[in-house]
């Protein structure tokens, strides 16, 4: 009996703008991601990476075709139920680190788990804490995030995708803004955190260099999966 | 709401200098509306106190008589001719006396015998208003005490107290001798006890005050009186004590407010303006507070899409811009209305107002008003503008 995928899509279509001005970025995406999977979606710029990346999280709504994930057709749901289903399912790294300024590591960690609350509990504190000491930057939670290198940043970024133990997490160019050594720290990390606790990684780059340390690559080039 | 509290309260403390400003905007608007609540309510207490300070809030007099109709049927012109040859008067006047006295509301009674005289001294005549009071009511109605420029405010049987401009006129001084003749066709001869100055013109020329039993004679009242003066507290009371008055005693019953009616139309359009301002103020707070929850908006727009793409739901996004509009007008409420207390307090009361001071009542600033007012209007104000946090795309605000 084969396992059910923990993201499927099939047929999906993303169409922008209307009428002559419409351009179709996803062309009949069929994809199946298992938990525990540390993949690469490989393509060059405007291939519709980020386009797929940003369905899959539920942040856009595809023009066709149909999403599920952990057995939920969420192309059917309401958003207030797909905004349920990300913050407990779903953790995104971005390029740019994208952490609240006014915010110290720790609380940005907790703050997807602290939103979703609305209040910040002893059990969050505490498992941001873990998060922060396994990411190597325990000795910074207190630190705002201009007090952070770009590589701390994104480590914070990684831990901050985690606290909710989401099935998937999303990565945009999660190194694009790095330079190399900082970026092989936090594809380090990532490849433990995947090893360690299953998680599914979903890491979208055009860099070489950051698909080998993926153990499966999907090829993506003008809308449409190109193999693997 | 904590956690979002706690959201809205860093973004403030992120840009102190910008949330200090908001504050002191609203601060400012705070302190406008509570001043002109101030001064709007002190100009009616006081242009209240001038108008009725020295006069009578209620006074009981005998009720116009109707004549009684003799020839009977409905289609009958009747002409009806006051009988001028006899004197209105309070024949038993000693039971509403004691009824007003113990009324609730009433500070003071001090039944009267009025009529009008001439003095003369020398080849010097003038018209006067005479009023016959008891000596220790003197200063019931007219605080006459308080006004005494000259002599004293004893009312011996045989002395006058006289306005000072009658005095001036007459070239009166205390001890000389007037004489007084009566509508009633009376004469006597009074000596100027007292020489006073209340500050209203037609008292200062023409009141003569006299001892109630003289007036009598001078009258030819034997039993009866003229009127009942009567002072209650607060003035705008009257109106009240004056429909029960009237009721228990069967004296016609006037207050102080049906004689004053542009006064009171004055007050009232100057209340309306005040209120009209300090709507002008709360709307200010209001454009203000929205203004900079909208600016905040644009400015934290990434934010926002990164709360949003990480689960945040659109209410907690607004929840965090109304809070921290609320906490801004609140703020900023507090501040004003304090400051404003302060400053107020520089002002000297009601009664030591001069001419050209300003006349500002702290007591009726609105201080609680002003902030339950603008803490509202800074919520409504920022539930608007956070609206606009909720309709952030996060894929378009990140830039994925």
């Amino acid at each position: 009996m084969s396992r059910e995928p923990l993201v499927s899509v099939r047929r999906l279509t993303k169409v922008f703008g209307e009428g002559e001005a419409a351009a179709e970025v996803l062309r009949g995406i069929d994809l199946d991601l298992g938990a525990g999977e540390l993949a690469a979606l490989l393509g060059p710029s405007g291939s519709g990476k980020s386009t797929l990346l940003t369905i899959l999280g539920t942040l856009l709504r595809p023009t066709g075709g149909s999403h599920t994930m952990l057995g939920r057709d969420l192309g059917e749901a309401s958003d207030a139920e797909r905004t349920r289903f990300r913050s407990e399912h779903i953790g995104f790294v971005f390029q740019f680190h994208h952490l609240l300024p006014d915010l110290t590591a720790l609380e940005n960690v907790m703050m997807p788990a602290a939103a979703c609350a609305g209040r910040e509990t002893a059990d969050m504190r505490r498992r941001a804490t873990e998060l922060l000491d396994a990411v190597g930057l325990a000795d910074r939670r207190d630190y705002r995030p201009a007090a952070l290198s770009g590589g701390q940043r994104q480590r914070v970024a990684v831990a901050r995708a985690l606290i909710n133990a989401p099935e998937l997490v999303l990565a945009d160019e999660p190194t694009g803004n790095l330079d190399r050594a900082s970026a092989d720290q936090v594809l380090a990390l990532i490849d433990r955190i995947n090893r360690e606790t299953g998680t599914c990684f979903l890491i979208s780059t055009h860099d070489e260099h950051v698909a080998r340390h993926c153990r499966r690559h999907v090829r993506l080039l003008d809308g449409r999966l190109e193999g693997e | 709401m904590r956690y979002a509290a706690k959201i809205a309260l860093r973004h403030l403390l992120a840009t102190p200098g910008q949330s200090l400003l908001l504050v002191l905007g609203v601060a400012t608007g705070v302190g406008v509306f509570v001043f002109m609540s101030a001064l709007i309510g002190g100009l009616a207490t006081l242009l209240t106190l001038r108008t009725v300070g020295n006069i009578a809030h209620i006074t009981l007099e005998m009720p116009d008589r109707d004549p009684a109709r003799i020839v009977p049927g409905e289609r009958v012109q009747v002409a009806v001719q006051k009988d001028l040859s006899r004197r209105e008067q309070i024949l038993v006047w000693q039971p509403a006396v004691a009824q007003a006295e113990v009324a609730a509301g009433v500070v003071a009674v001090s039944p009267q015998i009025r009529g009008s005289a001439f003095v003369q001294r020398g080849q010097a005549v003038a018209p006067v208003g005479v009023i016959g009071v008891q000596p220790d009511k003197l200063s019931a109605i007219a605080d006459i005490g308080k006004a005494m420029v000259a002599g004293s405010d004893a009312l011996t049987p045989d002395g006058v107290l006289v306005g000072a401009t009658l005095a001036e006129d007459l070239g009166l001084r205390i001890g000389q001798v007037v004489r007084l003749r009566s509508d009633r066709g009376r004469e006597r001869s009074f000596r100027v006890g007292g020489i006073f100055a209340l500050g209203i013109s037609t008292a200062d020329r023409q009141a003569v005050y006299m001892n109630f039993n003289t007036a009598r004679a001078l009258f030819d009242l034997p039993s009866g009186i003229s009127r009942i003066e009567i002072k209650v507290a607060p003035p705008d009371a009257a109106p009240a004590i004056a429909a029960r008055l009237r009721r228990a005693t069967g004296l016609e019953a006037t207050a102080w407010t049906e004689d004053n009616a542009q006064l009171f139309d004055a007050l009232d359009a100057q209340g309306r303006t005040g209120t009209v301002i300090k709507a002008f103020a709360l709307v200010t707070i209001v454009i203000g507070i929205a203004s900079a929850m909208l600016l905040s908006i644009v400015r934290r727009r990434g934010e926002i899409g990164i709360m949003r793409a990480v689960g945040a739901s659109p209410r907690f996004v607004l929840t965090v811009f109304a809070i921290e509009g609320t906490l801004i007008g609140t703020a900023g409420a507090v501040a004003g209305a304090l400051v404003a207390w302060l400053a107020l307090s520089a002002f000297p009361p009601l009664t030591e107002v001069e001419g050209g001071g300003l006349p500002v009542d702290r007591a009726q600033g609105d201080f609680l008003l002003a902030i339950a007012l603008t803490a509202c209007a800074a919520a409504v104000a920022s539930l608007l503008a956070a609206r606009q946090a909720t309709r952030v795309d996060p894929v378009e605000a990140i830039g994925t």
